[in-house]
């Protein structure tokens, strides 16, 4: 809402400047987004009259006017306005004066002639962008007059930006009972005294949806002169409210809207059949709208009708078929109460947003219709002529709108803002915000003005009171209340410590959109349960992703594309599956290219492999404790098929690590190799609370073993045969060697073993350990088919 | 023969210019080794006189107590020497670089909802999440958002178009909370949420804190005094705070907080918006059967990107989601 402060002036006793203004209103609550100047800052300048005008003798387009400006001389001016002639009375700045910061006017001689002074548009004069010529003023402009001060200019547009509940406060009056409020100041209503009628005609009003309108002012007002000019006054009032001049007729009723917040509407009464019925739409009918589109209605949205059909979007736009044109003589001014509910969301459904269906959605006083008729019919008889018929008020007496008493408990009032209200004070505050109230029993019972619709139960009571009391007088209580342990459980591995763990490990955490492109979920083949936004903002981000991965690979291929040779991310976030129900679930991603180290003068540079992500993966899953921790071959189409492992921690498969697979990085523009892990977090951040048990006072064993077996066995399985055999001796498992030699030995690998035994109770001497090593070896060979190297 | 002052003399010669410390266990052994010439000194005592015996015993004591201190000292003058040789020659360049990982860092929405949640936590807060796939009833209706109501306009919300949607503010863990739970409640939910709108100061998806506290006797009073007291410790310092009276459909009183920043420009300070916060609606209480009469209590809500933009100083929300390294590496 924006509006000017002369106007609210008007109607409440109060003067601030431009920063008071900002701070008053923003700290009651009607946040002001800005305060602008509504002219240019310019002095010495003043209402003068063209008396003749001739073309300059050396210049085509300027003439050579003599102005009055209201003295007894007579000026020349030099003027390059094609609107210049005799007889037009014009803004003028006279030698001397100075508009904005830094323009003085001064005598001068332009192609050869004198000129004294500067005839002005409206543009030079900061009231709007209008530069097409002089700004023609009415003939009735006083002659000599002070231009800024005759059209009040040093006033400011103040522009607020309310929150859906303050209808209230989209009218002029409406803030002005507010800022009374706030500024304890006087709110000064103005009366409209009824305008009588000089006919007795009137058209029929039928309410057929009473929930819906249970209100319907109308009035026929015959005979006006729709081609009358707007006056300035209200002009100026208009566009320091931020609206548009277009025709008196809508100029009155949108000033009227903006002065009393009543939104009306006039049709050409003329073009109306017979009657006003106020209905439901019926599927079918179509309406052609003010703005040229037609929409189609149906049972939820309300129409005006006439004996025809449809002539108006009922509270958000009228039709074109009924408007006022030039050509009007005979109005019906339409002045009704919608209920919120009912208009709420359709303009929006018919992607319309005007200030009727603004207001109504938010709730307009349902007492003010006869008031803004007759405001409006005074209006239009000053502006237009006319003749009025008699306001014809509808009502559909189960539907009207009742402001109930409301209860406000002083106790409660004081316990929930946290201080001790006087009695006075609140009665004060409450008051002053127009509300009727009486006290008895600690309690007050109050009725709101009938335009505070938002006011319905104790708490926006008390709201207001804290609000016009001054929120920043709340005092401020230190932080207290019952100590309680809250949860620290240590058997749950925080998301923090494995991002550190991952920091450590040199990945930067990223963190990428929920929503991706179909199509990058495609490239990793985990499109099928990927849930679609019904509205996404655009086709890059048109589903919910199934998997973290598409997002880091991309967050990777811009950091390449920018002189990263080494890329090290991660990510925390959840995927989100839908299957026959939605699953959301958390997972930690990583992606990794690049040089294995950072390039370094001691160590030599090494390409990374499956082993390195693998050990990132150890490592992590290393922050749970002792795990049974297993890789085996994975078969995801997104992944390497020969250097990827699906990962399962005790037996639970919870991702999967390795090389992505070539074809994903080449659909996605990534040139290079890329590792990738992506693990469910739920198992992750089980862990067992530590146990301790039996630690050995006897000396470790170390024997190693070298074999060779057939290239296909895994060593996952070598280490699965020695378990099994060195059972609890076996503390430790290590691979030192593997390694293989196509001559040596087709078909086969070497891998080198070192086992660590240990024993609990004993040293272990060797007729302990030769047995268990003797028996191991037997293993691999009988079941692995190794043979032991010489 | 020599005397035994001779041999002192040329033994003493010879250890102090002995420059190893070999050469110095050989000179130990020539003289006072078994077959040493002192040692043999020695053993020709038996042959003197008994008379002569007294003095000359003395004078070979003296000799070879002297020449043994005269090679310990010696000794030790080459080990350290021997020391100082084999340190200088493992001298490196300390100015090189050292080995190992370089270390990565956490995104800065995630240091600044951490530290927001550190310091909720030691007052006693505890962590709830809830999902980020809502119903349309924990986003807006349990929190007393009726349908088409324009307070919904001001969230411009994704929809699945089966009554699901992204949630657009973490409120919905509220509702979770108290249908779940008994009161008092004193939770904070951190998380992501969506609304639709793309441009230099708004991105789809971002991240807020929700906070909920309901008890006996809980009052604006008390909301005021924990967010200033959050608000002084989250940036360190002690900053002036505004609480303007603002609209949110689940609180009532409800307000809009704003700290008195300073942008470091030389520039005024100027009030900057950081959160809303409000008392609970009554009928957010009711719809989780929480007796309004007895139990009252405030909510808030916060961005993070904008803590963690006046905290760290970035300029362009669309930074944290570009995820690009030197942008980030700057967070370590």
């Amino acid at each position: 809402m924006k509006f000017s402060a002369n106007w609210l002036k008007q109607w409440v006793k109060v003067d601030l400047d431009a920063d008071q203004w900002a701070e008053r209103l923003t700290a009651a609550g009607l946040e002001v987004d800005s305060v602008e100047p509504v002219a240019a800052a310019f002095d010495n300048v003043v209402v003068a009259e063209i008396e003749a005008c001739n073309r300059h003798p050396d210049a085509d387009k300027l003439s050579v006017c003599m102005v009055n400006d209201g003295s007894p001389e007579r000026l020349q001016i030099v003027c390059g306005a094609p609107n210049a002639r005799a007889g037009i009375r014009v803004p003028f700045a006279r030698v001397g004066a100075r508009i904005g910061a830094d323009f003085h006017i001064k005598k001068a001689r332009l192609r050869g002639v004198e000129s004294a002074g500067m005839l002005c548009s409206a543009r030079e004069l900061g009231l709007s962008d209008d530069h097409s010529g002089l700004m023609e003023l009415p003939a009735d402009a006083p002659l000599g007059e002070d231009f800024r001060s005759w059209l009040a200019l040093d006033d400011f547009s103040i522009e607020i930006d309310l929150t859906p509940n303050r209808a209230d406060c989209l009218s002029i009056r409406g803030l002005a009972r507010d800022v009374a409020a706030n500024c304890a100041a006087e709110f000064q209503d103005r009366a409209v005294p009824p305008v009588a009628a000089g006919s007795g005609e009137s058209l029929p009003v039928h309410l057929l949806a009473g929930e819906d309108c249970p209100r319907y002012a109308a009035r026929i007002i015959r005979g006006i002169d729709a081609t009358a000019k707007t006056p300035l006054w209200m002009t100026e009032a208009l566009r320091r409210c931020g609206s548009r001049s277009i025709n008196p007729v809508v100029d009155i009723t949108n000033f009227v809207l903006l002065e009393l917040g009543q939104p009306m509407h006039a049709f050409d009464l003329d073009r109306l059949d017979r009657e006003i019925v106020v209905r439901r739409g019926r599927t079918g009918e179509v309406l052609q709208l003010l703005n040229g589109a037609d929409v189609e209605l149906d049972e939820s949205v309300l129409a005006i009708c006439d004996g025809a059909g449809p002539v108006a979007l009922a509270g958000i736009m009228g039709g074109a078929a009924s408007a006022v044109s030039g050509t009007t003589t005979n109005v019906l001014l339409e002045s009704a109460w919608f209920k919120p509910a009912t208009i709420m969301g359709k303009a929006r459904a018919y992607g319309l947003h005007t200030d009727a269906s603004h207001r109504y959605e938010r709730g307009v006083d349902p007492l003010g219709q006869v008031r803004a008729i007759e405001r409006a019919t005074a209006l239009m008889l000053e502006i237009c002529g006319g003749v009025p018929g008699p306001v014809l008020l509808q009502e559909d007496a189960q539907w009207q709108h009742v402001q109930h008493p409301i209860r406000l408990r002083h106790d409660r009032l004081n316990r929930i803002v946290g201080l001790d209200f006087e009695r006075q004070q609140v009665e004060d505050i409450l008051t002053r915000l127009g509300m009727e109230l009486t006290f008895s029993d600690g309690s007050w019972t109050v009725k709101a003005p009938a335009a505070r619709m938002d006011i319905a139960i104790e708490e926006d009571l008390i709201e207001e009171v804290a609000r016009i009391y001054g929120y920043d007088r709340i005092p401020e209580k230190p932080p207290g209340g019952q100590l309680a342990v809250g949860s620290a459980a240590s058997h749950a591995v925080s998301t923090m410590l494995m991002r550190q763990s991952l920091c450590a490990a040199g990945y930067q955490e990223a963190i990428n959109y929920s929503f991706v492109d179909r199509r990058m979920l495609e490239a990793v083949h985990q499109a099928d349960t990927a849930l679609p936004l019904a509205n996404p903002l655009s086709a890059e981000m048109d589903v919910m992703r199934t998997t973290l991965l598409p997002g880091l690979l991309t967050s990777l291929a811009y950091n390449l594309r920018r002189q990263q040779t080494r890329v090290r991310l991660f990510e925390i976030g959840l995927a989100y599956i839908q299957q026959d129900t939605l699953h959301e679930i958390p997972r930690i991603c990583g992606v990794a290219t690049g040089p294995a180290r950072p390039e370094q003068w001691a160590q030599p540079a090494r390409k990374l492999d499956y082993f390195d992500i693998r050990g990132d993966v150890e490592r992590l899953v290393a922050l749970r404790g002792k795990t049974k921790l297993s890789f085996t071959p994975f078969n995801g189409s997104w992944a390497h098929p020969g250097a990827s492992a699906l990962v399962a921690v005790d037996s639970k498969p919870i991702g999967w690590c390795g090389a992505v697979h070539p074809a994903v990085l080449k659909a996605l523009d990534i040139e290079g190799e890329v590792f990738a892990f992506e693990l469910d977090l739920e198992l992750l951040q089980q862990r067992k609370i530590p146990h301790a048990g039996p630690v050995s006072r006897f000396p470790s064993v170390r024997r190693d073993i070298a074999v060779w077996v057939p290239k296909e066995v895994s060593f996952a399985e070598i280490e699965n045969v020695v378990q099994g055999v060195a059972a609890d001796l076996l503390q430790n498992l290590v691979v030192f060697d593997v390694y293989h030699d196509e001559i040596l030995k087709k078909g086969y690998k070497s891998i080198a073993i070192g086992l660590i035994l240990q024993n609990v109770s004993s040293t272990l001497v060797d007729e302990l350990v030769d047995p268990v090593i003797h028996q191991a070896i037997a293993a691999l060979e009988h079941r692995l088919g190794a043979h032991l190297r010489g | 023969m020599d005397t035994i002052k001779e041999i002192q003399h040329r033994a003493r010669a010879e250890i102090a210019d002995c420059q190893e410390l070999q050469r110095l266990d050989e000179l130990r052994v020539a003289y006072l080794g078994k077959k040493g010439e002192i040692t043999a000194q020695l053993k020709a005592l038996a042959h003197l006189d008994p008379g002569q015996r007294k003095a000359f015993g003395a004078a070979v004591n003296v000799a070879r107590d002297d020449l043994t201190l005269a090679i310990a000292d010696r000794k030790r003058v080459l080990e350290a020497e021997a020391l100082e040789a084999l340190l200088m020659s493992q001298r490196v360049d300390v100015s090189l670089p050292g080995r190992g990982e370089q270390r990565g860092g956490l995104h800065p929405v995630t240091r600044a909802m951490q530290r927001a949640v550190d310091i909720f936590s030691r007052l006693g807060f505890d962590v709830a999440t809830g999902p980020e796939i809502e119903q349309d009833y924990y986003n807006f209706g349990a929190l007393n958002f009726p349908e088409h109501h324009p307070a919904r306009a001001m969230h411009d919300t994704f929809y699945f178009g089966d009554g699901r949607l992204l949630r657009t503010h973490t409120s919905p863990v509220q509702i979770r909370v108290m249908e779940q739970q008994d009161p008092p409640y004193r939770i904070i939910a951190p998380g992501k949420v969506y609304r639709s709108d793309s441009d230099q100061t708004h991105t789809p998806m971002f991240h807020q804190i929700e906070g909920l506290l309901v008890g006996e006797g809980v009052s604006m009073a008390d909301l005021k005094g924990l967010l200033h007291a959050f608000v002084n410790a989250f940036f360190e310092r002690s900053l002036a705070m505004r609480f303007r009276p603002s609209y949110f459909p689940f609180t009532e009183p409800s307000a809009e907080v704003d700290i008195r920043w300073e942008k470091g420009d030389g520039a005024a300070p100027g009030w900057l918006e950081i959160l809303g916060c409000g008392m609970v609606h009554p009928n957010v209480l009711r719809a989780c059967n929480v007796d309004p009469e007895r139990y009252s209590g405030y909510a808030f809500g916060m961005g993070v990107e904008r803590i963690a933009m006046l905290r760290y100083g970035v300029t362009d929300l669309r930074h944290f989601y570009e995820n690009d390294l030197q942008f980030l590496r700057q967070f370590h």
